[in-house]
């Protein structure tokens, strides 16, 4: 993990068929921090993630204009390498989303894709990321069940594992604990706190308190707009913005 | 007594009665086949090959047919499974969501699915002529293909469509692509559904005449060569219950009793085998 990933967006405008769902976006990420993209529903947070590694490719009658720089790489360049740019990052959805397979071959699913054969590689990556999320201890004597049969909390952490397991330099999480009952989110977001030593990591949130116990730096989004960004501190404290200080203080939601 | 409680004990007497229905069309089909044909049913019915002349004879067996309906109906279903997964994989992970493409090929399987058996019999007849083909298990097997390619590939594309789409993005955001994504994910996914339609698409291969009669003719021998004529069971059938002869039509409801062991016996050992296949299915 040496090399210095930075995450640069520029001017990037994203729209789905008539609506502009994001406007003019410009900001830089910090490396090897905690980001949080905070703003009220349907303000473009999760659009704005999920153009990070091009997962909005999928959505229908999407376009976008601008760029985002991975390493100084526009990876909104229709030539870009696609499975090399969601490589770098690893991705922790809504709802955990565990592959139809056993455990061992969620977290050997993308090593083995990415050309890892030898077993006995592969036995030490899956022991290695399914203890960096906490599993190992769970599920070392029942690797090859059914990853659907762990509990919600679990398959949370198996996908933290999962992701962990390509090696990115960015981890991007989707209200990753919104699905979770508190005592899995806690764990989730412990994990998410303890990330930022060794990857950049950006968060978004609809709590605003998470935000607040997670982030270094924030990104307020309201309707598309980036309104305010900066580190949190100052963002929760001193917000420049009115539309920022309502919504901090929970005025508008 | 209230009316809305008529009502609902109405309809539900209007349920249980349709139900009951079919299964005693069910019960009743295998009833008649059962005591119209055991008595006529013996071991050489299934290890031998028809002996004593005259319209399949009233010796031997029909082991001729069976070996030929088995080779006829996996050699279909192995084409179509070829053809049909390619297919439903393009519509599901490669085409648009909204595609035109992947509308007018679902409406065509569709229109294929209502075409008559028959119709498919004579059009590969009418191929395989204009080719100076005769009759042959190998032209059987092509038709009969195609016959069952648009059951499969929709019913394959039934259960594909069912896959959740968080399950795409979680293979495409560890870096897969979407051939990757398809041939891991999705199929694994869907697997139970996949083997369902196999399984459909095989008794539908397996029992149907019309298609067989011109492109795989028949034969009183087992088959050894793909360029030769054939035997099929559902043939059989249609031959010996024709016959004017009490014995041989006797010995067609044996050979219709045969054709619904198999398709049963298939049916519950797929069954089986689908629910070993199927335990890291994602619910």
């Amino acid at each position: 993990m040496e090399t210095h990933s930075h995450l640069q967006v520029r001017d990037l405008n994203v729209f789905y068929g008539k609506q502009h769902a994001l406007k003019n976006i410009t900001v830089d990420i910090p490396n090897r921090s905690t980001t949080a993209i905070i703003g009220p529903s349907g303000c473009g947070k999760t659009t704005l993630l999920k153009s990070f590694n091009r997962l909005i490719d999928s959505v229908e009658g999407v376009r976008f204009s601008g760029s985002v720089l991975v390493d100084g790489e526009d990876i909104l360049d229709p030539k870009a390498e696609v499975t090399h740019i969601r490589k770098k990052m690893g991705l922790l959805s809504q709802r955990p989303s565990p592959l139809p397979m056993s455990i061992y071959d969620n977290v050997a699913y993308g090593p083995r894709m990415h050309g890892l054969r030898k077993k006995k590689e592969l036995d030490e990556i899956v022991e290695h990321y399914l203890k960096e999320a906490s599993l190992w201890d769970v599920v070392k004597d029942r690797l090859h069940s059914p990853a659907s049969r762990l509990s919600i909390g679990e398959q949370q952490r198996l996908c933290l594992a999962r992701g962990l397991a390509v090696k990115p330099q960015i981890i991007l999480g989707d209200e990753p604990t919104s699905a979770l009952d508190p005592m899995s989110s806690q764990r989730i977001e412990k994990h998410f706190s303890e990330l930022k030593r060794q990857y950049t990591v950006i968060i978004v949130t609809h709590i605003l308190r998470q935000a607040k116990r997670l982030a270094d730096y924030v990104i307020f989004l309201y309707l598309g707009e980036l309104i305010e960004a900066g580190p949190a501190q100052e963002l929760f404290d001193n917000p420049k913005e009115d539309l920022t200080k309502d919504y901090v203080r929970g005025v508008i939601s | 007594m209230d009316i809305r409680k008529v009502e609902e004990r109405f309809f539900e007497c209007l349920m249980v009665a349709s139900t009951v229905v079919i299964l005693l069309t069910l019960c009743l089909i295998v009833g008649t086949i059962a005591v119209r044909g055991l008595p006529a049913m013996n071991l050489a019915m299934i290890t031998q090959t028809p002996k004593g002349g005259f319209y399949l004879g009233k010796e031997g067996g029909i082991l001729n047919a069976i070996i030929g309906s088995l080779y006829l109906a996996s050699g279909a279903v192995v084409i179509a499974a070829l053809l049909s997964l390619p297919v439903v994989l393009y519509l599901n992970v490669y085409a648009k969501k909204r595609s035109r493409l992947a509308a007018l090929t679902r409406f065509s399987l569709d229109v294929l699915w209502g075409v008559p058996s028959i119709v498919y019999g004579a059009f590969g007849f009418t191929v395989m002529l204009l080719m100076g083909l005769r009759a042959s298990l190998l032209g059987g097997i092509i038709t009969v293909a195609l016959l069952i390619l648009p059951i499969m590939a929709r019913a394959i594309d039934e259960s594909v469509r069912m896959v959740p789409e968080h399950i795409l993005e979680a293979s495409y955001a560890l870096g897969a692509t979407r051939f990757e994504t398809a041939f891991t994910v999705v199929v694994r996914q869907s697997l139970p559904g996949i083997l369902t339609a196999i399984l459909i698409a095989f008794g539908r291969g397996i029992g149907d005449a019309a298609s067989v009669i011109f492109t795989t003719g028949f034969t009183d021998s087992i088959p050894y060569s793909l360029f030769r004529p054939a035997a099929t069971l559902p043939l059989a059938i249609f031959f010996q219950l024709g016959a004017p002869i009490a014995e041989v039509k006797e010995r067609g409801y044996a050979s219709a009793f045969v054709l619904t062991v198999i398709i049963l016996v298939i049916s519950i050992a797929s069954r089986l085998i689908s629910r070993k296949l199927t335990k890291h299915v994602v619910r």
